[in-house]
Parts: structure tokens; sequence; C-alpha cells
């Protein structure tokens, strides 16, 4: 029992920066605009985050994570400004735009980890966030020991806003008209809505959401960013977006799944059946089982119909 | 994917602006941006200006460098490119390059034979496990549909830890690397050594001389090569004109892969002689990105552009001695990424603008 519990709570905080990045990714998709940039926007998240911490925890103390995500979530916001107004505005390729973004964003970071701290790295912070036993619902048996002890809170945020996208996403006006925006932007433009307002919406949500999980990776599973701090999980993101079929509580199931296989290597030895399998086998799992799932939708059209598509308002 | 108007121009404007916006970087941080291309002329041609007319001011070893340097990024720009001309994007040459280099090292660590055929061997296995790699997005993109884009992504990272594995696997390896290739599967040359000032240079050259002049050949010159250029213009109108356009797509990735391959056994056999386990991407995939957009996709495009990156990305050790960060290396080839992908953007601004004087002509 042991052993499932904390299985399980790893997972979820794991899970918790593929889920926000990933949800991201769903509002950029569902307006139209591919982003495969997320990874550097997290990048560019938990530089800041991780620049900002060790600064000021003197000065605000608890708090400090939060306003650390907070500003993580401010830069991947304005970064995704880039991507939004190369592919919207300048009409560039959006995977080469996203490329060049993610190439820049380890750029950028690490030189200005050399300019501020003379190292490749950003200085050690004494604490992250810190795991919490949540009061009342920890002492729930089972459910208590699954979900909430030795957590940190922000799983709840990623789970917050799961729910929050989903409502936004299918209830309210905004939703269907960014949705519209990436199915078919010439019906949005038809009835006055500007395709080119919602799409910039769309991109600017995904960094801010990408630039918070970022700040949330590399302040709950880190001690400092460094050049690996994401190592990969923002395209894991993507993995996700699409394995939960760009749909907000797919997202949640696709990226638990996917926080399970990154540590299941660390428990993989305690089980004898599959102590004999290789590390590498279960980092691979997300992107094999990911390439499966694209194979299994693709009669379907799950996916955004116009998302990666240009749309020229003078050819309507 | 790119328009005609100019490719070099709007190139060469690319590569201005990255290296301004650059040098603002560099001067904002406290850095002069003079060492950054010092740095870089003396990486490119040996040279050190500063040390001009005293006795060691040429160094051959960092000629050799940046050429050993700038060999894979080329065939990976030629892999990228190939699959471009066929308009699909093949972001997947990283995990190619790491498959192809496990194929040759397999070749160079379990047989024993006469180099004539060994290092042709260690080479084409290369380059066909880079080809199978890239086969795999092309036929699922041909039969289902699926997005080269993000299967490629994903079979990149499917590579690194399969390529980590097999690597492992053989015998005599330990965690970190296998053992020593059979001396006769390797490119290395004492000769090549011995006048670069001990460079890493190898005969890896050839090879990539000979795959440039193979690409611009198959593209340029064959039906085949016309085939693949129409169905990356139009791929309904290619349908048309009776090409098998699936087909087409599932080579077009292939040898896209087989490119990629080979910048793989260039690593194995040439830079290294051993097969290493890597901890995390090393970039000769994306380099190929860049290198391709900036290069138009064509053959001389890859080889100049290849040698800007190589100097680039072989300048960095130069640069990290000489007190700046070595990340702006970096920084400069994601800027030419971008710029030149703006570039697209600028054209279809000059369209727009040409139009409108067309139409104010057409009125007055």
């Amino acid at each position: 029992m042991k052993l499932i519990s904390s299985i399980v709570t790893l997972s979820l905080i794991y899970a918790t920066p593929i889920i926000i990045t990933a949800l991201g990714g769903l509002y950029s998709e569902r307006s139209g605009i591919v982003n495969i940039a997320l990874e550097g926007i997290m990048v560019v998240g938990a530089f800041v985050a991780a620049t900002f911490t060790p600064l000021n925890e003197a000065v605000f103390g608890n708090w400090t994570p939060w306003i650390a995500i907070l500003l993580g979530a401010l830069a991947g916001g304005l970064y995704s400004l880039i991507h939004a107004f190369v592919s919207i505005d300048l009409r560039a390729d959006q995977v080469i735009s996203g490329t060049a973004l993610n190439m820049l964003s380890l750029g950028i970071t690490v030189y200005f980890c050399q300019i501020f701290f003379n190292q490749q790295r950003t200085k050690t912070f004494n604490r992250g966030f810190v795991k919490t036993n949540v009061p009342l619902l920890s002492d729930i048996p089972i459910i208590g020991d699954l979900f909430f002890k030795r957590m940190y809170y922000t799983f709840y945020v990623a789970l917050a806003l799961v729910i929050i996208t989903a409502f936004i996403l299918k209830r309210t006006r905004f939703g269907l008209r960014l949705r519209a925006s990436g199915e078919h932007p010439s019906a949005v433009d038809s009835v006055g809505v500007s395709v080119r307002k919602m799409r910039y919406i769309g991109v600017l949500i995904s960094g801010l959401l990408a630039g918070l999980s970022g700040g949330i990776m590399v302040l709950t599973q880190a001690t400092q960013f460094t050049a690996g701090s994401i190592h990969g999980i923002g395209f894991i993101s993507l993995a996700a977006l699409i394995f939960g079929r760009w749909n907000a509580y797919g997202v949640l199931g696709a990226s638990i799944f996917f926080g399970f296989s990154q540590i299941f290597t660390i428990f993989s030895k305690d089980i004898p059946l599959l102590a004999s399998v290789p590390a590498e086998i279960f980092k691979a799992v997300p992107y094999v089982l990911t390439i499966i799932a694209m194979l299994i939708f693709s009669r379907k059209n799950v996916g955004p119909k116009a998302s990666g598509e240009l749309y020229d308002v003078s050819k309507r | 994917m790119l328009k005609k108007r100019n490719h070099l121009t709007l190139s060469l404007i690319a590569i201005a602006i990255s290296f301004v916006v650059a040098s603002i970087v560099m001067l904002l941080s406290g850095i002069n941006p003079k060492i950054f291309f010092l740095s870089l002329f003396r990486t490119m041609t040996g040279v050190n200006l500063q040390a001009i007319g005293k006795e060691n001011f040429f160094n051959a070893r960092y000629l050799g460098e940046f050429i050993q340097i700038s060999l894979p990024i080329m065939l990976t720009g030629l892999s990228v490119g190939f699959a471009f001309r066929t308009g699909l994007f093949n972001i997947g040459a990283e995990g190619q390059v790491i498959i192809g280099g496990v194929g040759a090292v397999i070749i160079g660590v379990l047989f024993k034979l006469p180099w004539i055929i060994h290092i042709p061997l260690a080479i084409l296995v290369a380059a066909l496990f880079g080809a199978f790699w890239g086969w795999i997005p092309g036929i699922l993109k041909a039969k289902f549909g699926v997005s080269e884009v993000v299967v490629t992504i994903m079979l990149n990272y499917t590579a690194l830890y399969l390529g980590n594995y097999l690597i492992k696997a053989l015998p005599g390896s330990d965690n970190q690397k296998t053992v020593t290739l059979a001396s006769s599967a390797l490119l290395q040359s004492d000769f090549l050594r011995s006048i670069t000032g001990n460079s890493r240079l190898h005969w890896g050259f050839i090879v990539v001389i000979l795959a440039l002049i193979i690409y611009h050949f198959i593209i340029e010159k064959t039906t085949f090569g016309y085939e693949l250029r129409a169905v990356g213009f139009n791929r309904d109108a290619a349908e048309y004109g009776g090409i098998k356009v699936s087909s087409r797509i599932a080579y077009s990735m292939a040898i896209a892969g087989a490119f990629a391959g080979l910048a793989g056994a260039m690593l194995s056999l040439g830079t290294f002689d051993y097969g290493r386990v890597i901890g995390a991407f090393e970039n000769y995939g994306f380099d190929g990105i860049a290198v391709a957009l900036l290069g138009g996709n064509t053959a001389l495009g890859v080889f100049f552009s290849g040698l800007l990156f190589g100097g680039l990305k072989s300048s960095q050790s130069l640069m990290q001695a000489s007190g700046i960060p070595l990340e702006i290396a970096n920084i400069v080839s994601a800027l030419i990424i971008l710029f030149v992908a703006m570039n697209n953007g600028l054209d279809y601004v000059l369209d727009r603008l040409e139009a409108r004087k067309r139409k104010k002509n057409e009125t007055n």
C-alpha cells in the first residue's frame, strides 16, 4: 500500500507541469496556431522563476515560490508573443518559428545564467515549493494517502486549471470563438470576430501557462535551473495534448499517465517482474504510445481542422 | 515552402540582423562584441587578428576543427532540405543521426574486415539505419496522413533512449561508451591530423562532398527529384499529374533519414572512435534545420550555410576562453532561423505592397 500511494503521489507531482503545459498547447492549437515552442517557453519560465527565488527568498519567505511562478508565467507569456507575431502577423511557418524559439530559449537563459551568476546554472535556492499534507483531507483513509499527503499545492492548481479550461472552451462564448478560429476561421471572420485577435489570445494563454509550468517544474523538481531542467517535458506535453485528443480532461488523463512513466523507473527496481526491463524502455514509452495514438486517431479527425494553417483574409 | 524572391539577399539580411541583435545583447550585458567577431574569424580561418605579425598568428588546428564540426551539420542540412523540397518538415534529423551513428558503431564493434570493405559497410549501414528511422514518419504520413512533425519529434526521443540502450547492449560496453571501434572502420587519419595541428579532421569530408553532389543530382537532374519537388509545390496537382504522391513522401523521408544517418557515421567513425551513451540531444539535427532554411534547400546553399553554422558551433570553446558565454553562438543560430522565417513574412509584406501599388497605378 505504501508503495502504491507513493507511486500515485509522485506520478501526480511529475504530471503537474505536463498537465499545465498541455493545457497551454490546447488553447494555442484550438485557436489554430501550432505551438511546438512550449518546451522553450517552459525553459524561459523556469529560468525566471529560478533566478527570482534565490535572490528574494529572504524577503518574501514562504510566498517566494508563488511570486516566482507568476513571474515565470509572465515571462512565458511575453516570450510566446514572439511566436504569435512571427507566425500570425509575419505569416511565418509556425513549426519553424517554434523551433527557433526552442533553440533561442536555451541559448538566452544559459547566457544570462553566466552573466548573472558566472556559471552555467542559476544559484541554488534554499527551498522551492514544500510538500505538504492537506489539512483534513489527508486524514481520509486511502484517498487521503493517495491524493493529499506529501503533495505540492501546485498539483491542485493544475487540477483547477483543467476544470476552468474545460468550462471556458465548452461553455463560454469566448471558448466557442477560440475553437471556431481553429476549425473554420472564415466563419469566425464573417460574423465580425477578429481571427487574428483570437489567435493572439490563444498563443498568449499558452505562453502564460507554459511559463507557469516551467516555474513549477523547477521549483518542485530541482534546486536550481540548468540547461537540462526541462529536458523534453514540453514535448511530452505536446504528446499529452494529442494523446488526450485536444480535450482538457483527456489531457489530464494522458498527463498523469506520462507522469507515471517518468517516475516508473524509480520503482521498477522494487517490482520483481519489471526489474529486468531496462530504464530506457520506460523512458521511451510516452513517445511510442503517442505515435500509436496518432495512428488510431488518424481516421477520426479529432484535432482542430485549421490548426497550423495561415488565415489569409484576402483569400476568403 | 520558401519563395524565390532572391533568397540570397533575404538570407544575408537575416544573418546581418541576427549579428546586430546578438551584438546588442552582448553590449547590454557588458561584453565587447568585438571579441565575439574576432573569435569567430579565428575559428573559421585559423588567423588570430590580434597577433598578426607575431610568430604564431596562424593555427591550422582551428581550421581543422571547424571543418570537422561542419561535416555532420552539412549532412543534417541536406537531410532537412531534402524533406523540405517535398514539402515535408523533418524535425527528426536529430534522432536519425543517433540511430545512424548506432548502426556504424555496431559494424565497427562486431566485425573484423579489411578497411576497404569495413569503412564503406559501416557508412552504408549508418545511412540505412537513418533511412529506416526517416521512413517510419514518411510511411505514416503517406498511409495514414499523420503529421510528420509530431511523429519525428516523438521519434527523436525514442531514438535517444533506444540508441543508448543499444550502445550499452553491445559486447564490452560500460554505462558511458562502447569499446574502441576496429581501426579498419574508422575515418580518422594521422595524415589529416598532422597537417592541421592535431585537430580531429577526418576523411569524412569526402563523404560529405559526395553527399552534396548526390543531393544536387537527385533533386535537380532526375525525374524522381522532379516528382519530389512537384509533390512539394502542390500535392494535389502532382497526384493529378500521375505522380504516386504517397510513395514519393515515404521515399523522400527515407532519403532524408539516410543523409542524417551519414552524419551519425561522421560522429561515430570520425570525430570519435567509440559509440557514446548521450544524456541529451547534441543539436546536430536542429542545426540542420537552420542550415537547410538559410541555404534555401539547395546543395550549394547548404554547403555555405553549413560552414557558417559549423563556424558558430566550433567557435564556442574559443569564446568561452575569451570570457564570452559560449551560448551566444546558440543565440545567433536561433536568431538566424527566426529571421529567415520572418523573411517569408517580409516577402509576403512586399507582395502586398506591390499589389497595392499596382492597384493605385490602375486607378490613376
